[in-house]
């Protein structure tokens, strides 16, 4: 059986920064990095550009053969690990063979959650997450006139664009009362809201589908209130979810997602687990939570890797913050951390900006003087730096007026004095 | 070994906010003269101002949170690219990033970093207040990182002493084919002449007298030169040595021209045996023979001005260094190598004795870049063609106690003295300018004839 001292499963971010920081300390110990997939790494977040037709699929490729070569990695292809023998330090792939390892790391990602619609188990519908949806994606294209997109989340909004800029017909059917909720409140996602809108994008929210039927090629949705629409294409985007049904009796405790600490390690404790697949501290509660963030699956991977290394540099996770950057139709939006809806009340100040002539919305939210949350549409500010401010918890003291005045600038000098 | 790459440096203090870095940037970059576009960005901070740039990260985070392969360290220049074609604009690169470094431009929709400019950053041209320098040290650590290092490893000298810095560097330049005298002081003393018949060097290396050093280096220069050898003649002496007992023999030799590179490492002072004076220590400093009592206060005498007096022998090359601008060091050490093949060249670099100056071992290059900030110590060079010239000019010179209150051998300075020191340095500030300006008039009557 062939060994590994580290073992990697997953190619993707998580799993390439982990990599990163083990090679930084280890040049030698032995790595294995093991993809499902039949091609290099790539981010599921740049698909939809890969489906519009914007990305080449050929150059969105996040490292090639010789960056593996370089770093003495056995990047096995294809290979998808179907069971974890935990005792055995070992895991079976898909093809029946099995590798041994001294450490591993799973950043296996999440993938779609389909919603209990009737009639959809039935649908040639899509998703989106792996290369080989994007593909299909595209493929499907030029026979589409028409879409529905399930779903208004990031996944939802980012593919509705495209599929828009395509010259697709597009329907979102989003069961809350805005689009992006996690990240946005109501203005916010209003904003958001008029552009698509504007854009020729039909959002249908607070509905839901009550069934599908098949037509043709496509299908007709039924919505709760019996209004129906017909489409060619359907895109279901409700949502992701760790898989970690292949772990079932490998003595791995999984709850939503794979339990982990502060280093990002399992119960057991040769085995790491990073990315959207975990479930981590959240930063600001007890919980351990998903983030599902891409800049978290870095972090963490990051963390994983350093730990598994035994670099004596490992830091204890700080928690994950939500954030996001959203760009759509030439226009930006970006959320960093918490609403005061998701905070304790006391020491919570909120200062909010906005000028519907220019779709411009800006959001801080303080508490005890330490930045909690700060959202912006069309809004300049580095959400690195604000995430780094969250992290830190940085005392805002005599800049705080500052700060809410103008948080570009004065963030930008606390982090000339604060992490140069 | 690793490379070293090309940095942007900013000097806070030296910042007034003009803000012309942005608009030459905005210019550079989208022909327009607003701040906006400018990939670097002046901020007010309190009283003064800060500066937020992509720093060409050695582990960028940006590069790790791009999901479209957009963004990669550059092994060559260092800088971390952006490759518009690849982009999708998602702005997750400025969540990974902590410091600014990449921003969403709203007027070209687009993520906007620096990108040094292809090496000519258009910001440090038009920086005047000094506060952005472009560092192009990198290439020293390039180019003679590689070179083989022809001392033995472990010499003993005191912590925090830069000596063993200017003889490393000197030979790794030179090259072996080198013959290399060392009269007593510090040089030898922390082991490069070695110990038990064994040299701390892997070229010849010899011990000559304090008196004696120029003309043994130069009867053995001849000598390889007779038997068609081509080795360069080098001296690493200290100031005393130089100075005081060893001046006859090296002013015969400045004189008659002989091929070598003499190079001063000037610690003011007779350090290795005890710290006494030489005729190089300051004005006011403390030494073992100019002691701080009751009724003494240090020396009563001015130090001669030893490079000088050798471009009065009309050397084929003459500098001053410091080891806080190694750029400047090594273009000088570069031409003295040069002048040295046909004829007498001579190096002076200074060099503060954390023992004997009483001062932080970690503190070596720090004091050396105030001495030269404050004008106590003058950046030049001269060849008889071209006259005497600054290589590095202070135009606003640091007041002169920031340089004199690091160091223990001034602790008891009155304001007389101080006083008598500020004098000093503008009598000579104003003789090596009249020497500057004699270079421009000589040069205007070589023009008219
Ligand atoms: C369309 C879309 C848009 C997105 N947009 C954004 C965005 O704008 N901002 C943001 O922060 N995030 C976004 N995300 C989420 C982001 O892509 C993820 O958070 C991130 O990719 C997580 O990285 P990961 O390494 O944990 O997992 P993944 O990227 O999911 O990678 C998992 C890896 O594991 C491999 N794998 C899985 N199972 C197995 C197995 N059994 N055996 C072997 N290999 C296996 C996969 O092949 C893959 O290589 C988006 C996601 C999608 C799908
Ligand atoms: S953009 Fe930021 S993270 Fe990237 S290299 Fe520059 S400073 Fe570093
Ligand atoms: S905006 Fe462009 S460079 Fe930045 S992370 Fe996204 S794709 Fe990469």
């Amino acid at each position: 059986m062939p060994h590994a001292h580290y073992l990697i499963v997953g190619a993707s971010h998580a799993a390439l920064s982990a990599l990163h920081a083990i090679r930084l300390h280890d040049a030698e110990g032995e790595v294995t990095l093991l993809t499902r997939d039949d091609s290099l790494p790539y981010s599921p977040t740049v698909l939809p550009y890969v489906v519009s037709g914007r990305s080449d699929p050929g150059r969105v490729f996040l490292r090639d053969e010789s960056y593996f070569a370089q770093h003495k990695v056995n990047y096995l292809r294809g290979a998808k690990v179907h069971k974890v023998n935990a005792g055995a330090s070992a895991v079976e792939l898909a093809d029946g063979s099995s590798i041994g390892f001294d450490k591993l790391l799973l950043a296996t990602g999440a993938a779609p959650v389909l919603p209990p619609v009737p009639g959809l188990a039935g649908l040639r519908f899509h998703v989106l997450r792996t290369l080989a949806d994007a593909l299909a994606l595209r493929e499907a294209l030029p026979r589409v006139k028409r879409a529905v997109v399930l779903g208004g989340g990031l996944i939802g909004m980012h593919a509705a664009e495209n599929l828009a800029k395509g010259g697709v017909q597009v329907s979102v059917v989003e069961m809350q009362a805005h689009v992006l909720a996690g990240y946005f409140d109501a203005q916010a996602s209003g904003m958001i809201e008029k552009v698509f809108t504007a854009n020729g994008v039909r959002l249908l929210l607070g509905a839901s589908v009550a069934g599908f039927t098949p037509r043709g090629e496509g299908c007709r949705a039924t919505l709760e209130d019996g209004a129906e629409i017909d489409a060619d294409l359907l895109l279901v985007a409700t949502g992701v979810a760790p898989v970690t049904d292949f772990l079932c009796g490998s003595g791995i405790e999984t709850e939503r997602g794979v339990l982990v600490d502060e280093h990002m390690r399992t119960n057991i404790a040769n085995i790491w687990a990073a990315g959207d697949v975990a479930q981590a501290r959240g930063f600001f509660t007890r919980e351990r939570v998903i983030n599902g963030i891409l800049p978290d699956a870095v972090d963490q991977g990051r963390i994983a890797g350093m730990a598994m290394a035994e670099d004596p540099g490992t830091k204890d996770y700080a928690g994950g913050v939500p954030l996001n950057t959203y760009s759509f139709f030439g226009q930006h939006a970006v959320s960093v951390g918490v609403h005061e809806s998701a905070l304790e009340q006391s020491g919570v100040e909120v200062k909010k900006h906005s000028d519907e002539a220019q779709n411009r919305y800006l959001k801080i939210v303080l508490k005890d003087r330490r930045l909690a949350g700060i959202f912006g549409v069309n809004a300049a500010f580095d959400p690195g730096i604000m995430w780094e401010l969250i992290l830190r918890a940085i005392d805002l003291g005599e800049e705080k007026l500052a700060f809410l005045r103008s948080p570009q600038d004065t963030a930008r000098a606390l982090m000339s004095k604060n992490w140069r | 070994m690793g490379a070293a790459y090309e940095t942007i440096h900013f000097k806070a203090e030296a910042c007034d906010g003009c803000n012309d870095c942005m608009s030459a940037c905005a210019q550079a970059k989208t022909q327009t003269d607003e701040h906006l576009h400018s990939r670097i960005q002046i901020v007010p901070s309190g009283e003064g101002f800060e500066l937020a740039i992509c720093r060409q990260c050695g582990d960028p985070q940006c590069v790790l949170t791009c999901p479209a392969a957009a963004l990669s360290k550059n092994a060559g220049s260092g800088v971390v690219d952006w490759d518009r074609t690849k982009c999708v604009n998602c702005l997750l690169c400025t969540v990974g990033c902590a410091y600014g470094g990449i921003a969403y431009d709203s007027v070209s929709s687009r993520v906007i970093k620096c990108d040094m400019c292809d090496g000519a950053p258009a910001c440090v041209k038009a920086c005047t207040t000094g506060a952005l320098k472009h560092v192009t040290t990198a290439r020293i650590y390039n180019e003679a990182g590689n070179l083989e290092d022809l001392f033995a490893p472990g010499l003993s000298g005191c912590q925090g002493c830069n000596t063993e810095l200017i003889m490393r560097h000197a030979l790794r330049r030179i090259g072996p084919d080198v013959v290399v005298a060392t009269p007593p002081g510090c040089i030898p003393g922390m082991g490069s002449v070695g110990y038990n018949g064994l040299t701390g060097t892997k070229v010849p290396v010899f011990h000559p007298l304090l008196t004696n050093t120029a003309s043994m280096l130069a009867g053995v220069r001849r000598q390889y030169k007779r038997s068609g050898r081509d080795v360069l003649a080098v001296a690493l002496a200290g100031d005393g040595g130089t100075a005081d007992v060893g001046f006859q023999s090296l002013s015969g030799a400045a004189e008659r021209g002989e091929e070598m590179l003499y190079i001063c490492v000037d610690n003011e002072g007779y350090m290795n045996t005890g710290m006494q004076r030489s005729g190089c220590t300051p004005y006011g400093a403390w030494t073992s023979t100019t002691p701080v009592g009751e009724r003494a206060h240090g020396k009563t005498q001015d130090a001669k001005n030893l490079p000088l007096l050798m471009v009065m022998h009309n050397c084929a090359y003459v500098a001053t260094a410091s080891t806080a601008f190694m750029e400047d060091l090594y273009d000088k050490l570069d031409r003295a190598i040069q002048a040295a093949k046909t004829g007498f060249a001579y190096l002076h670099i200074y060099s503060p004795c954390t023992t004997g100056w009483r001062f932080a071992s970690d503190q070596n290059i720090e004091v050396a870049r105030k001495a030269v900030e404050t004008n106590f110590v003058l950046l030049w060079e001269f060849n008889p063609e071209d006259g005497l010239q600054f290589t590095h000019p202070v135009e606003n010179a640091r007041p002169i106690d920031e340089y004199l209150e690091v160091l223990g051998k001034y602790r008891h300075l009155d304001r007389d003295q101080v006083a008598h020191i500020e004098r000093s340095l503008a009598h000579n500030l104003a003789r090596i300018r009249g020497f500057v300006a004699a270079r421009g008039a000589a040069s205007a009557a070589a023009g008219r004839s």
